[in-house]
């Protein structure tokens, strides 16, 4: 049987929680795996990571590398090559240093690899059966992947829930001098962070929250008004931003911002995961969508199939006569 | 500089509601409507906007059948100088890899300083950028935002990274980069402008041609199959309302104001 790696995301010395998800998707392929988180970076940061994993890993192999302080998936994945034994299994989180690192590595290799992974099998024969989403969700498939050369697996966050913890604490193993010299064609300039915008959406209780299904720049207005009307700020998803009808401030998603609003109106929103990784703290999700077919169907509590031009502006009415019956 | 745009023809999903076959092991393609991967798309508006700031020549290639014409034909539209079409049926049934040294195969015929890719095709695992450049040993960068040409054969680049932040890297030329929908306004490309290049010559290269040998790529060289299609819920289901327009509103109305207040 081929040993599994997780790799491990941290910052300031903190490891992600995908870290304990990839730990779970490990153990449903093998339950008698003995597992390796592996982390790389440099200094304090990497070995207060390093330690909190032992409750979930057998083996915790630190690469510290100067050259890994900021992780660059280039240098990272030559530094996987060089300690990962062939044929294994090796686990990442799917989100965009999972997408720099892993198809690559799987190259490298010489593994299978399947991103963006929802669930998975154990182990039969050469083969495990994983499942994972095509057409922004609207269909899933089972997709068979032949391991006997190892493989690579991007894990989407969220899919599988944090469970187990090792009866036997693991130890941290350092492999910082297997490593050797490291050096890309590919060199970690800076970070710029995100711009504030004229409203923070993270600050409301309810979101009128718009995608594709606006159509036009123009008729954000409509959103707008409903919003304003019942006190509540307009958010978008990414093809909203992609188009240049809102600013990039009020998308919610993965590679916007996190929002936690007691009621989230999505209305013409597909339900994409990079949108609902998004949304937490589990609000009431009101659907409206010309398509009944929808993801954003699965995961809303209620849901309405209708063509929000229309609905959005009766409803935004509908409130305004309820007002001024309410004012005489 | 010579920029090579690697491009996919996929159902449109703003355009269709993608449903399982009755067969329940594919997806029914009897009336769906094609086009251009979007990011795709973005890339190939960001090679031109490149090329006519610098000069030099876009190409637009795609693995597939007669079929993926029309997004070649549609990118030239655009302003792509040439659009080449890699066709062959040992390359039906390959994997992420497979295509990736297809394309491999491909680049190592020509002379390009840029390689660009979409993120992720509709039906895709966000794979073939960053294989094709592992294939090839060039740098590769995902989810790309922004480009900027800079002296002595590099670019400076912004990648997406979480909370809408952004990742600023130099990478040495040639290289290859996923580009992220946004980054741009991609050009709109009208009948006439399709017209326009309706005859244009577009070459097919095939798997001798490339010198790609029987077996490393196509189905039997897959290690990822896909074996079938199914509706899988995320969630719970929502709880669908069937009123008329009128009572859905009010019913809405009534959660609002129940759930997170009406102010």
């Amino acid at each position: 049987m081929a040993r599994i790696f997780a790799y491990i995301m941290h910052k300031g010395g903190i490891v992600d929680d995908s870290a304990f998800e990839l730990a779970a998707a490990a153990r449903k392929i093998d339950a008698d795996a003995s597992l390796t988180a592996i982390l790389t970076g440099w200094g304090a940061d990497l070995d207060a990571a390093s330690k909190n994993l032992s409750a979930s890993y057998s083996e915790i192999w630190k690469i510290a590398n100067e050259a890994l302080a900021y992780p660059n998936a280039e240098l990272v994945r030559k530094a996987l090559q060089r300690v990962l034994p062939s044929n294994s299994i090796v686990l990442i989180a799917h989100e965009h240093f999972g997408i720099d690192l892993a198809p690559g590595l799987s190259i490298k290799v010489n593994s299978a690899f399947v991103s963006d992974v929802l669930d998975v099998s154990a182990v039969r024969g050469d083969d495990i059966n994983v499942v994972r989403q095509e057409f922004g969700g609207q269909v899933s498939t089972h997709v068979r992947c032949d391991i006997s050369t190892g493989a690579v697996l991007t894990i989407r966050p969220g899919a599988f829930k944090a469970t187990e913890n090792l009866a036997e604490l693991g130890i941290v193993v350092d492999k910082s001098g297997e490593v050797g010299s490291l050096v890309a064609g590919r060199r970690y300039l800076g970070t710029v962070v995100a711009e504030a915008g004229d409203v923070d959406i993270t600050k409301y209780n309810v979101l009128v929250s718009i995608g594709r299904g606006i159509q036009e720049k123009d008729n954000v207005a409509i959103a707008q008004e409903l919003a304003d009307a019942i006190g509540a700020a307009v958010s978008c998803s990414r093809p909203v931003v992609d188009a240049k009808w809102m600013e990039k401030s009020r998308q919610v998603g993965s590679s916007g911002k996190t929002v936690k609003p007691k009621v989230y109106l999505a209305c013409g929103i597909s339900g994409a995961f990079q949108h609902l990784a998004g949304i937490k703290g589990s609000p009431y999700v009101i659907a409206i969508n010309k398509n009944p077919k929808a993801p954003i169907f699965q995961v809303a509590d209620v849901g309405i199939v209708d063509d929000i031009l229309e609905f959005l502006p009766e409803m935004t009415n509908k409130v305004r006569e309820m007002r001024n019956v309410a004012a005489k | 500089m010579e920029i090579l745009v690697c491009v996919k023809r996929v159902p449109d999903t703003s355009e269709n509601e993608i449903e399982l076959n009755s067969a329940g092991n594919g997806i029914e393609r009897d009336e769906l409507v094609y086009s251009i991967n979007e990011p795709d798309n973005y890339a190939v508006e960001e090679a031109l906007q490149i090329v006519s700031k610098i000069g030099g020549s876009v190409t637009v290639a795609t693995v597939g059948g007669e079929d993926d014409e029309e997004v070649l034909r549609r990118e030239m539209a655009m302003g792509a100088n040439h659009g080449v079409l890699i066709a062959d049926e040992v390359f039906s049934g390959s994997d992420g890899r497979g295509i990736a040294s297809i394309l491999k195969a491909f680049v190592q015929k020509g002379h390009y300083d840029l390689i660009l890719t979409g993120v992720q095709a509709e039906d895709g695992g966000a794979q073939i950028g960053g294989m094709l450049a592992a294939l090839l040993d060039y740098p590769f960068a995902s989810l790309v935002n922004s480009i900027e040409v800079l002296e002595g054969q590099k670019l400076k680049i912004s990648r997406e990274i979480e909370g809408g932040n952004k990742e600023l890297n130099e990478i040495d030329l040639p290289c290859v980069l996923s580009i992220q929908t946004g980054i741009n306004e991609p050009r709109y490309v009208g009948m006439r402008g399709i017209r326009q290049v309706a005859s244009a010559h577009i070459p097919t290269f095939s798997a001798t041609e490339l010198e790609i040998g029987a077996g490393t790529v196509g189905e039997t060289a897959a290690k990822v199959k896909r074996v079938d299609y199914f509706l899988h819920s995320l969630g719970k289901g929502a709880e669908i309302l069937h009123g008329s327009r009128e009572e859905n509103i009010d019913k809405v109305l009534e959660l609002v104001a129940a759930k997170g207040g009406l102010k």
